[in-house]
């Protein structure tokens, strides 16, 4: 393990996140709130450390898988602790590990909140809580790659580790490049909304912030109810933006390029848009008797169903109240989730498709016991490798679930806001149901359950094994 | 002795090399034409060729009035058939390489049912050579005598030990341990050393003590490491690794095994399931980083080719500070190989004929020899021999001071009852000691040899 280069980058990070700050404290200064002073001093810290962790360039270029999964692993955390502090400092949240869940749920995209009044936290924090999903969808590491020029073949293993989705595959040969292309098409997207929604004549603030929270597909809103106060046109724009950046960010890459068949032809993108068309369809059907007309239902279900299976977890009605089987299907999105490459959670469309197709590949096998088949997507084969990664991941993913829903089921809770709680922040959605529902939060659970949740939704975000690997003993053996 | 020898690969040609700059009359057999062809014509041997299983072949090469067959063909099986139809055939005492582990498993059984004097496993005594040193990685070499009672152990002086200008009796006197420097290699140079003798740095010296003095000596001269290693990077995944690995395991330490074939990646995870088995190309720099070369505490080469082996141990040696293990199979370039300062090499095919040629002075005793086992040692330049004392003679019962004993030769140790003693100008041999000798004359077969005749 070489623990000087992984020192070298969280001391980057460090400088990073301390100039991300200084956005929230221009817009204290706007603002003229005082509270912007917890942030500047948080920045300043961050920026000081920083400065002397990376005052020395390491010597020693060495860095492989192993230190890749740790520098993803122990960067979140870093960045996690330090978005934290000026929660505190500020005196909004006063329990650390309140702050943290804060944090956390940022900048993970999840979007579930400890706080019962949001509107009683001043702009510069609001802004600040909702510029961490942006930073966070992407990936701070990615954004790293475009800063820091590194040198030999490395970076490869920082973005494998912070990307989400079963095969990360180069857009251009250089992996900087690529870094640079996923966050030119992230920052044009967001740009778009923004103007969208601005057109929509929401305040410029609403409008940012909003803009972060659907591009990082992060669902922190600015108003205690949510997305429910805003106009239907806004609701819709949001509905479609959230489609959007739950798209497999390739297929834009494709669409620039001008193969444009090539993009629609992916089938992980078709699979998610015909699941969310059945959901829509289901949901509106069943929760017609709720809604005065056929097109209010629609409406709602869209905006439902684009939230919760791109897990930004916006919410424009309290869905906990619909029928039973709107709230199963709503549940079983949460499990599905967005395409891999994008800023979405969940399990990813995509190794839904490759366990489905290797579930359909035994069953042939079990008919035919000499049969050679193959698993293919796009009309390419997946390999060997990529399969076996993705039963693994599942299999890791089970367990963890099922012991996180034992030990969050502790506190006493009902089993629905157990497993949905639990379903919410390892999938990075943000509400569930009943106690966390779109009109509860988090504040109900203990700190030891809230950090059984911190730990799902760091996991969940970087797609479980870094997290695993930062713990395992094999990672810190020294040969 | 008359002695068959069937099989003339690299150890068999080593084998007959040995036996007979020793006198015996040595037959060679191999099914290859080329093969005998190759034998060097210095080997002093008669040379058939043919199938050593054949008892037309055996008869033809003289079984009946041979003493010992000796089968090293590369087939465990042939050799093993080549042993029983001697002992049918002629009724002389058999030796037979077998290395596949899973006939090694049950290796007391086959030998008493099908009379063979010995079996030798190749890979088997290398990886005994190897373990032993990494449990003492600041040795060279170690062989060991009396049972494990006495050692030799082989050392680099480095300059941290400051032993450079000293003349051995110095040394004795600054460090007072009751150990014997009984050969000092120098720039090729072999030389068995007296009192006088003044060491240098680089020069790569052995000695001899029980092991507890010896660590003693270690210890009193500065050695850093006297425990065994930690880990160990091996490449190569043969029948050697597996061998050293079954070894090392069980005595903590962690082990690393790279093979480049994928299928026996498989087999080596099945057979040893607390190895870390990593697929991949051993000379790829990368991979040897990426699994931690750095932190290894020893790095053990033990592919096929030679030329891979010590490249290996070159980078190793240059980005590591790992005990450095090489395989050399082929000594060739024996020189140049030494001087490239690859840590310990390990010879099979010396370790292999080593044993026999043991053994072979063993079964002599009952003929007239003492000897009982038999080392090469300064890289087969001098012999290490263990002398059992069965009758008084001329060098019983007189102080060692008054014997006149021949140049470069050492008596290193004496063993009375069990009891180990480095042997001094006043000590006496007697009857019923078992006594070491160390010299770089080939050849002795007696006690008495050791005088100047």
């Amino acid at each position: 393990m070489n623990y000087s280069i992984i020192f070298y980058i969280i001391g980057w990070i460090l400088k990073v996140e301390a100039a991300l700050m200084l956005l929230p404290c221009g817009v204290a200064v706007i603002y003229g709130e005082r509270d912007g002073i917890g942030l500047a001093a948080t920045a300043a810290v961050c920026l000081i450390l920083g400065i002397l962790m990376t005052w020395k360039k390491s010597e020693n270029q060495i860095f492989y898988a192993a230190e890749g999964l740790v520098t993803v692993a122990l960067s979140w955390l870093v960045l996690s602790v330090a978005g934290a502090v000026p929660f505190v400092i500020s005196g909004y949240i006063t329990n650390p590990v309140d702050a943290l869940f804060e944090a956390v749920s940022g900048f993970t995209t999840t979007g579930a909140s400890i706080l019962t009044d949001v509107e009683a936290l001043p702009y510069c924090l609001l802004f600040w809580r909702s510029f961490t999903h942006w930073i966070g969808g992407m990936g701070v590491l990615v954004f790293l790659l475009i800063v820091l020029p590194m040198t030999g073949g490395s970076h490869m293993n920082l973005m494998k580790a912070e990307s989400p989705g079963p095969i990360v595959s180069r857009l251009v040969p250089k992996v900087q490049s690529t870094a640079k292309i996923l966050y030119g098409i992230y920052i044009v997207l967001t740009i778009v909304e923004l103007v969208f929604l601005l057109a929509g004549r929401m305040p410029l603030f609403d409008a940012l912030a909003t803009s972060f929270g659907t591009a990082g597909t992060g669902g922190f809103g600015i108003k205690n109810d949510s997305m429910a106060g805003y106009s239907p046109y806004i609701q819709n724009v949001v509905t479609v933006f959230m489609i959007l950046f739950g798209i497999n960010f390739n297929a834009y890459f494709l669409i620039l390029m001008g193969k444009v068949g090539q993009a629609l032809k992916m089938e992980e993108v078709r699979a998610y848009l015909l699941v969310i068309a059945a959901a829509i369809a289901l949901i509106s059907w069943n929760s017609l008797e709720l809604f005065s007309s056929l097109g209010e239902s629609v409406h709602h279900a869209a905006f439902q169903v684009g939230s919760i299976i791109t897990t930004t977890g916006f919410a424009t009605t309290n869905f906990d109240l619909w029928p039973q089987l709107s709230r199963s299907v709503l549940v079983v999105l949460m499990f599905i989730g967005a395409c891999a490459g994008s800023t979405g959670g969940g399990i990813k469309v995509s190794r839904l498709i490759i366990l489905a197709k290797t579930v359909r590949k035994e069953l042939i096998q079990m008919v035919h016991p000499h049969a050679v088949k193959k698993v293919k997507m796009d009309g390419k084969l997946i390999e060997h490798e990529v399969v076996r990664a993705t039963n693994v991941y599942m299999v890791a993913y089970v367990l963890i679930f099922v012991f996180s829903c034992l030990l969050v089921s502790l506190d006493g809770q009902s089993l629905v806001t157990n497993f949905t709680a639990v379903a919410a922040t390892f999938n990075n959605i943000g509400p569930g149901l009943e106690m966390v529902g779109p009109s509860g939060n988090f504040q109900i659970f203990s700190n030891f359950a809230k950090l059984v949740l911190i730990f799902d939704m760091l996991a969940g975000r970087l797609e479980i094994f870094p997290i695993l690997v930062l713990f395992s003993r094999e990672t810190w053996r020294r040969f | 002795m008359k002695i068959i020898i069937i099989g003339c690969g690299k150890v068999g040609i080593a084998l007959a090399a040995q036996l007979v700059s020793e006198d015996h009359d040595v037959t060679l057999i191999d099914e290859s034409a080329q093969k005998i062809q190759n034998v060097p014509d210095d080997i002093d041997a008669i040379k058939y060729v043919g199938n050593g299983a054949s008892v037309a072949v055996l008869r033809e090469a003289g079984v009946d009035t041979a003493d010992l067959l000796i089968a090293v063909t590369g087939l465990d099986e042939v050799n093993l058939l080549c042993c029983l139809i001697a002992k049918k055939a002629g009724n002389c005492h058999t030796i037979a390489r077998v290395r596949n582990p899973v006939y090694y498993e049950e290796i007391e059984f086959i030998r008493k049912q099908l009379g063979l004097s010995m079996i030798i496993n190749p890979e088997l005594a290398a990886a005994n050579e190897i373990s032993r040193i990494l449990r003492f990685p600041s040795a060279i070499k170690i062989d060991v005598f009396a049972k494990g009672r006495v050692e030799l152990v082989k050392f680099k002086v480095l300059p941290e030990y400051k032993l450079d200008g000293l003349s051995i009796m110095d040394v004795m006197g600054r460090c007072r341990s009751d150990v014997l420097i009984s050969g000092v290699e120098r720039g090729g140079e072999t030389a068995i050393p007296d009192g006088q003798f003044v060491l240098q740095n680089h020069d790569i010296v052995s000695v001899m003590a029980t092991p507890k003095n010896s660590m003693d000596f270690f210890r009193k001269i500065g050695v850093q490491q006297t425990g065994r290693v930690n880990n160990a990077m091996i490449v190569g995944g043969g029948k050697i690794a597996v061998y050293l690995a079954k070894q090392l395991i069980p005595m903590g330490i962690r082990v690393k095994i790279i093979e480049r074939d994928r299928n026996r990646c498989e087999e080596l995870g099945e057979l040893l399931p607390s190895a870390l088995i990593i697929h991949g190309d051993g000379s790829d720099q990368n991979l040897l980083q990426e699994e931690g070369l750095r932190e290894a505490e020893s790095f053990v080469t033990l592919t096929n080719m030679d030329e891979e082996n010590i490249f290996l141990a070159l980078f190793a040696r240059e980005n590591s500070h790992a005990k450095l293990v090489t395989k050399v199979n082929k000594i060739a370039f024996d020189e140049i190989i030494r001087k490239m300062d690859l840590g310990s090499l390990i010879h099979p095919k010396f370790i292999t004929a080593d044993s026999i040629v043991q053994h072979v002075r063993a079964m002599q005793n009952s003929i007239g020899s003492n000897v009982e086992t038999l080392y090469h040692i300064l890289d087969g330049k001098a012999e290490a021999l263990e002398f059992l004392i069965r009758e008084e003679s001329e060098v019983t019962n007189i102080p060692l001071m008054e014997l006149s004993l021949k140049d470069n030769l050492l008596l290193a140790s004496i063993n009375r009852g069990g009891q180990i003693r480095i042997p001094r100008g006043h000590d006496q041999i007697q009857k019923g000691d078992t006594v070491i000798v160390v010299t770089t004359h080939a050849g002795l077969s007696d006690i008495r040899d050791i005088l100047k005749r």
